[in-house]
């Protein structure tokens, strides 16, 4: 008798019901039963193990770790909702969100405005096509710290080339990572650069979406280029630019390899993000527990952000 | 597969490629159609320069730097390459990184398809919970975890190991979720069917299911592999010793120990970048259609 017997679901569409398992006796039952546990068990624990120990845990410790003053070392201290009381009045944490914000800020306009421009190109018919997409996407599979040191070298201020080529028009050379006032700008432009690909071909993937018969129909009705561009395009490429802004948002506030490697966070706090400072506070000052308040307020803002969009969505975003 | 990746020189407007382009060529004016082409290739320019400025540092003696280096070194040198690989146990970290991405890979098709199977094709109580339960996985972001992990690995005294590197990544929550979808629309009669003739779950598994998901088995891949390939942060928290180092980590500490020597720390990403280029240039397909894939679900 087969493991799967033993299910009782299977009787519902009646014709399949397993000979034998018309009248079970209870012995045979328990032991089949028994058997579809074992199934069951054997699908989920080899997933269901790592995620407890590796994630929940973790998960449960966090919040415990950030209700305590905790150096990694001696033993926790515990102070309820204090770490949280700090860093809400703290001007470092708001800071850290604000130099966060405004890396979001420069970065998803140039990302999209740029994808967008790419995508709409990279669908037409054009020749080589396919080795300017496996271009473009060539810096997406190339990890943040490559391109974080590479774009470091770019942007040296006194002998990277783009303080070359500027200087050899005379041109305003900035300090780049070097000047408080030019590392986030350094940094977003990294990111920009790295990410135009993925941002293009999430669209491209959305514009092969759109039906060619509209097109047709709006040229029909005499619309034509920016027009169609504006009633045609922008509203069927909706639910893509939507996941597009997700994604960006929630990468955005996480963002840190690139920071960490360009500029560590400084000149001087300068481009310090939050993941940076929960990096720091806890290797560096020791301070494990307003870390975690820390990591657990950067949450709470994704997740708000993340819903008043899925909120909001109902506004824009139109499904076909 | 191997497409048009390496040479498709940009010709003449005229040999367009098949394809699903939405817009023929026909009714664009020829002077518009010659400044499109431009923006591409500049843009496409401005993407792979970068690339090749890389190489070309990597191969500059250190004292040509100072003046910024040239686009055809005068003496090119392997140099830069010799003080690298003498500095850190480069091939070590390069088998590192391939080790744990495929190893971690390996265990996310595994676990993953595994559990979907479960989520998709067997019935028991609290299996919505359940499934929810891992799905609130997917919202924590890995920051939150890290403290904590951290502390987790010294208390069993892992840290500094290749299982503490490995560890969060044997199972995904996100690669749980796309398979399960991928084999809630596998047709359930397919499995009924064996079932009739006798199969059990692990047959039915590996033998009907398993092979019906391969595209989401693909993109998981794509994902699973490159995650851990890229992954920083976590290394950084747990590990020490250089010869456990994987490519990001080893060189993020290039940087420090050779502040002005461009020249080798370029080296070092070139070493970083042919690995995953070359994988990407034969997967490349897969790779953009995983990505494309998974993006409008």
């Amino acid at each position: 008798m087969t493991p799967r017997a033993g299910e009782p679901q299977l009787a519902p569409s009646g014709t399949i019901r397993p000979e034998g398992k018309g009248r079970p006796g209870w012995h045979r039952r328990a032991s089949s039963r028994s058997r579809h546990v074992g199934w069951i068990l054997f699908f989920l624990l080899p997933s269901g193990i790592p995620l407890l120990l590796f994630t929940f845990l973790p998960m449960v410790s966090s919040a415990w770790v950030s209700l305590h003053e905790w150096n990694l070392i001696s033993p926790m201290k515990w102070v309820g909702l204090d770490n949280y009381a700090h860093l809400l009045t703290d001007p470092g944490t708001r800071r850290v969100f604000a130099n966060t914000i405004f890396y979001i800020v420069g970065y998803f306009p140039l990302v999209y405005i740029g994808g967008l421009g790419l995508a709409i190109v990279l669908n037409r018919k054009l020749a080589g096509r396919s080795f300017f997409r496996a271009a473009y996407f060539l810096p997406v599979v190339t990890s943040w710290v490559v391109v974080a040191l590479v774009w470091q070298w770019l942007l040296n201020p006194s002998n990277g080339l783009i303080n070359q080529i500027l200087g050899f028009f005379n041109l305003y050379e900035p300090g780049w990572w070097t000047d408080p006032a030019w590392a986030m700008p350094s940094v977003i432009l990294a990111s920009a650069w790295k990410d135009l690909g993925f941002v293009m071909v999430i669209l491209l993937a959305g514009l092969q979406t759109i039906p060619h018969e509209l097109y047709e129909a709006a040229r029909i009705d005499g619309a034509s280029g920016w027009k169609v561009f504006r009633h045609v395009t922008l509203p069927l490429l909706s639910p893509a630019t939507f996941f597009v802004v997700v994604i960006s948002l929630i990468n955005g506030f996480q963002v840190f390899d690139q920071v960490y490697v360009m500029t560590g966070g400084g000149p001087a706090g300068a481009s310090q993000v939050v993941v940076g400072e929960i990096y720091e506070l806890t290797f560096r000052y020791g301070r494990a527990g307003e870390a975690s308040a820390l990591s657990w307020l950067l949450f709470l803002v994704i997740l708000a952000v993340t819903v008043i969009q899925i909120r909001g969505q109902r506004r824009w975003v139109h499904y076909a | 597969m191997p497409d048009t990746t390496v040479t498709t020189p940009p010709a003449g407007p005229g040999v367009a490629r098949t394809g699903d382009a939405v817009e023929a060529s026909r009714h664009r004016p020829r002077l518009g159609r010659v400044l499109l082409y431009a923006g591409v290739v500049a843009g496409a320019f401005m993407m792979l320069f970068p690339f090749l400025w890389t190489v070309v540092t990597s191969i500059t003696t250190r004292g040509n730097l100072s003046g910024g280096p040239t686009l055809v070194p005068e003496e090119p040198t392997l140099d830069a390459y010799r003080t690298l690989f003498d500095a850190l146990p480069m091939w070590r970290i390069v088998a590192n990184s391939f080790g744990i991405a495929i190893a971690s890979t390996f265990f996310q098709l595994l676990t993953g398809s595994m559990a979907a199977y479960g989520f998709a094709r067997l019935r028991f109580r609290g299996k919505n919970v359940i499934f929810g339960l891992y799905l609130a996985t997917l919202m924590v972001p890995l920051q939150v975890l890290v403290v904590p992990l951290f502390i987790q690995m010294t208390r069993f005294n892992l840290n500094d190991t290749y299982f503490a590197l490995l560890a969060p990544s044997i199972a995904s929550a996100f690669g749980i979720f796309l398979l399960k979808q991928a084999m809630e629309s596998v047709p359930r009669e397919l499995d009924e069917a064996a079932t009739i003739d006798g199969a059990s779950h692990l047959r039915i598994y590996a033998t009907i299911i398993l092979p019906l998901v391969r595209p989401a088995l693909a993109t998981l891949t794509v994902f699973a592999f490159m995650a851990s390939w890229n992954s920083f942060i976590w290394p950084l928290v747990v590990i020490r010793s250089p010869e456990l180092m994987t490519l990001p980590l080893g060189l993020s500490t290039l940087q420090g120990q050779f502040t002005t020597d461009w020249n080798v720390v370029m080296a070092g990403s070139v070493v970083s970048i042919l690995p995953i280029a070359i994988v990407y240039l034969f997967a490349q397909r897969h790779v953009i259609a995983g990505m494309a894939h998974t993006g409008l679900k």
